[in-house]
């Protein structure tokens, strides 16, 4: 109970910040204290939105565990392919957009699947469509934010993709590593074990530990949670210690409410014992949850729109430059190019006041000579 | 019923041949006046076959970490040493370890063969090879002995794969796909009997669900299962039971925990323990009745009756022997071998006049080469030394145009001395010094003449 509370604690902390305001009641109030305030309501009346990728092999509760996270049924009518249907199968993209509201905040949450994802018999590069997609949003985000008219900018880009990593397996397969390398420096990586009922607790230790020995040992760059302030209280900073040596969460997820304890909670019923979805001794879903929801979405967003989406932006540009230099023509379609070279116009009025500024320069150059000269 | 019907058609034709053969002779049922005691004949040949040792072997088919070792380990209730095999092999290999067990009084060779790295590649389209490779490798092992002249087949180990187990990853939905194709390419060369991993995870539920997925997908691509034989009363029963119950959902532990007041072989978890012996938990208490209890010889007869004899036949085929001719007049395999035999034979020597003739053509071509390039050296020699016979002529007419220039220079010396005398001597005739000069003047240049005609 204890870690709930503490847990609960922290993320009132980070959703009010107002409450410091007290502080200031000493001095002559001057009244900005009040911006966090007006962020929140202007915010609260845009809305947010939030693009989420769910990637891993078919039957790994993927789509189990975004019911569970979000509390709704994304999936109503899905078909599943046979085995022999998947022999040769290429991955797809498929979007779910859902408008959810709570206390009068509401969320655009956009659910990126991709079923088809290392079931056929051969895999090459079957992480290849992801990336294209991904790129595909940023080109997009690009051009829009490069445009005349930039009101309504329609955010597609993925904040956040959860891989899902058997739990069968003694660490990372090749697929694993290669689909994360691949996707490292162009979306925020968290990596999941899925399907965390089936292991014990030494072993789920065992198998985290492996996988952050091989996430290290291949360089992969998957998302790291932001260091907190070092004037934060020691509670806090233990709490989030303990999330970050958490990782990768073993996760379970469960369609269906169960009864245990008395109450009724989202579970998964054996004959030996009843597996609740929201039990921290149990797993780490509410790990996942708090770490995705409440506290990291927005920086999942800006990290997403400061590292890897300028990243992108900066190599685009220069191959742009890059390949102008060698065709020499203003061959482009990107209208970014009237920074770099101006339109007659403003050329011409450069080129104006430059001469003014000579002539003005070379007067001044007399006028101390003269100057110079009366001294003398 | 079709099998009986074989069976009969099998009676039929032999009573016919009996009948045929001896036509005089009839069939008959005789009743036995006393205990004559040949009903022993069972225990016989049960004492000889536990006094020589019974052999198994097993083949493990799934992904890397799905828990074969285990499983085989608390099958054997055992420590078989396994140890924990990477992800990142390049492509599937098989680890085949031989264990001598005993139990009461009964001796088994068991052999394990584990595959390593199934299912890790990123294109696992080759997977399947490997494990056919082996298959094919054990069976082409007892076909030698079979055919050799001096045979042990009681001697020999078997190493024939009896049984495949095919552990499914338990994903929820179905099969995946390269488990449909493997046991596809499986399923004509040993007994598949599938069993649902790690089946802790999956839910009573969900298990139905998915048992029913799998053996419908099993069914509607073809692919043969081992099926437990039904025709034996004594086990027909259990056995009809069990081929319901396909496939087994097992879960394997080595580890005791203790639940109630005994130990049992258990996972314990925080929500509870999954007991591996308890039937309600999972079907390994099945497994091991069908596995080793009740059907053990039948797998291995059918190994040999059915898996075995399709790969010898196959094989023999391919080599060319066939049991009915072309006038449908059946052959016995010693004329077989014989005509084989010819052929080869022939087929020998041809090869041995293929390859004298092209030796000799090679012989004749290198030396035609040989000679060619003897007549070039030739020519060139002779070319050399023409060269160098010029070039003396040359040196030798330089040599004597030298010497004539310097018998015609020591004369035209001799010639100005004695002039130079007379010049000395007759001082007061200049008149002729004139005449003399311009003679001796015109002197050389007649000479220079003379010497030049002479060169040529």
């Amino acid at each position: 109970m204890d870690a709930i509370m503490l847990q609960e604690k922290l993320v009132e902390r980070l959703l009010c910040p107002r409450v410091r305001t007290a502080r200031q009641k000493e001095k002559q109030y001057v009244g900005f204290a009040t911006l966090p305030n007006q962020v929140h309501r202007k915010s609260v009346k845009k809305g947010f939105d939030f693009t989420l990728m769910v990637a891993g092999e078919s039957g790994m509760g993927k789509s189990t565990l975004v019911n569970s996270l979000f509390l709704t049924d994304l999936y109503k009518e899905r078909k599943l392919l046979n085995a022999e249907e998947r022999i040769n199968q290429t991955v797809e993209i498929i979007k779910h957009t859902v408008d959810i509201e709570e206390k009068g905040v509401k969320l655009k949450l956009t659910i990126v699947d991709t079923p088809g994802f290392g079931d056929a018999v051969n895999n090459n590069e079957c992480w290849k469509p992801i990336t294209d997609y991904i790129d595909q949003q940023f080109e997009q985000y690009f051009r829009d934010e490069s445009g005349l008219n930039r009101k309504n900018i329609q955010d597609n880009r993925v904040h956040c993709c959860l891989y899902f990593i058997p739990p069968f397996g003694h660490g990372l397969r090749p697929v694993d590593v290669e689909f994360m390398k691949a996707l490292h420096e162009k979306v925020n990586i968290i990596p999941l074990i899925a399907k965390a009922d089936c292991l014990t607790p030494n072993e789920i230790k065992k198998l985290k530990d492996r996988i952050r020995e091989e996430i290290d040992k291949f360089g992969i760059k998957v998302y790291q949670f932001p260091e907190c302030d070092s004037d934060e209280d020691e509670e806090f900073k233990q709490l989030d210690k303990e999330l970050k040596e958490c990782t990768p969460f073993a996760v379970i997820g469960s369609n269906t409410v169960v009864e245990a304890r008395g109450q009724r909670v989202r579970g998964r019923l054996y004959p030996w014992g009843i597996v609740e979805v929201e039990n921290q001794s149990h797993c780490d879903f509410v790990k996942l949850r708090n770490m995705l929801i409440r506290s990291h979405m927005h920086d999942l967003k800006d990290v997403t729109c400061d590292v890897h989406y300028e990243n992108y932006r900066a190599q685009c540009i220069q191959e742009m430059t890059s390949k102008l230099a060698q065709d020499n023509r203003m061959e482009s379609p990107i209208p970014i190019l009237p920074l770099s070279t101006p339109d007659v116009e403003t050329e011409k009025l450069i080129k104006l006041k430059d001469e003014e500024l000579k002539r003005m320069q070379e007067m001044l150059n007399k006028m101390q000579q003269q100057m110079h000269d009366k001294e003398q | 019923m079709c099998r009986g019907a074989v069976l009969m058609k099998a009676d039929l034709s032999c009573t016919l041949l009996t009948m045929a053969a001896n036509e005089h002779e009839e069939k008959r049922n005789l009743e036995l006046g006393g205990h004559v005691g040949f009903d022993s004949l069972p225990d016989q040949l049960v004492s000889k076959s536990v006094a020589q040792g019974f052999c198994f072997n097993i083949l493990c088919v799934g992904e890397t970490g799905i828990g074969k070792s285990t499983l085989m380990n608390t099958l054997f209730n055992t420590t078989f040493e396994n140890e924990e095999a990477s992800h990142y092999q390049s492509e599937v290999q098989l680890r085949p370890q031989t264990y001598d067990l005993q139990e009461s009084n009964v001796n088994l060779k068991l052999t394990v063969v584990h595959t390593v790295g199934f299912g890790d590649q990123i294109n696992k389209g080759q997977s399947h090879k490997p494990i056919l490779d082996y298959i094919d490798a054990q069976f082409e092992r007892y076909l030698e002995e079979e055919l050799k002249i001096r045979r042990s087949l009681f001697n020999c180990h078997d190493t024939r794969i009896h049984i495949c187990l095919y552990f499914i990853a338990p994903t929820g939905h179905s099969l995946k796909s390269l488990d449909l194709v493997t046991m596809k390419k499986l399923d004509s060369k040993v007994n598949i009997i599938p069993v649902i991993a790690k089946a802790d995870t999956v839910s009573k539920s969900e298990l139905d669900k998915l048992k029913i997925k799998i053996m419908s997908e099993l069914v509607s691509n073809g692919v043969q299962i081992y099926q437990f034989p039904t025709e034996d009363e004594a086990v027909a029963e259990i056995n009809t039971s069990m081929n319901t119950h396909l496939p087994f959902a097992v879960v394997g532990s080595v580890e005791d925990v203790k639940v109630g007041n005994k130990m049992v072989k258990a996972r314990l978890y925080p929500w509870g323990s999954v007991q591996v012996e308890n039937e309600n938990h999972c079907d390994f208490v099945k497994l091991r009745e069908m596995l080793l209890r009740v059907n053990m010889e039948d797998l291995r007869e059918q190994t040999h009756a059915r898996h075995y004899e399709l790969y010898r036949r196959c094989k023999l085929e391919e080599m060319g022997f066939k049991d009915t001719g072309p006038d449908s007049q059946s052959f016995s395999l010693q004329e077989t071998y014989e005509a084989k035999r010819k052929e080869f034979l022939v087929d020998l020597q041809r090869k041995e006049e293929e390859m004298r003739q092209m030796f000799v053509s090679k012989v004749k071509e290198t030396e035609a080469e040989l000679k060619e390039k003897e007549k070039e050296l030739h020519e060139r020699f002779e070319q050399l030394k023409r060269m160098h016979q010029d070039e003396k002529k040359n040196l030798e007419e330089k040599r004597r145009d030298l010497e004539e220039e310097m018998n015609a220079f020591n004369r035209r010396k001799v010639a100005a001395e004695t002039l130079m005398g007379q010049a000395l001597q007759g001082c007061s005739q200049p008149f002729k010094k004139d005449k003399d000069k311009k003679n001796f003047f015109s002197l050389p240049s007649a000479c220079s003449l003379t010497s030049g005609r002479n060169l040529n």
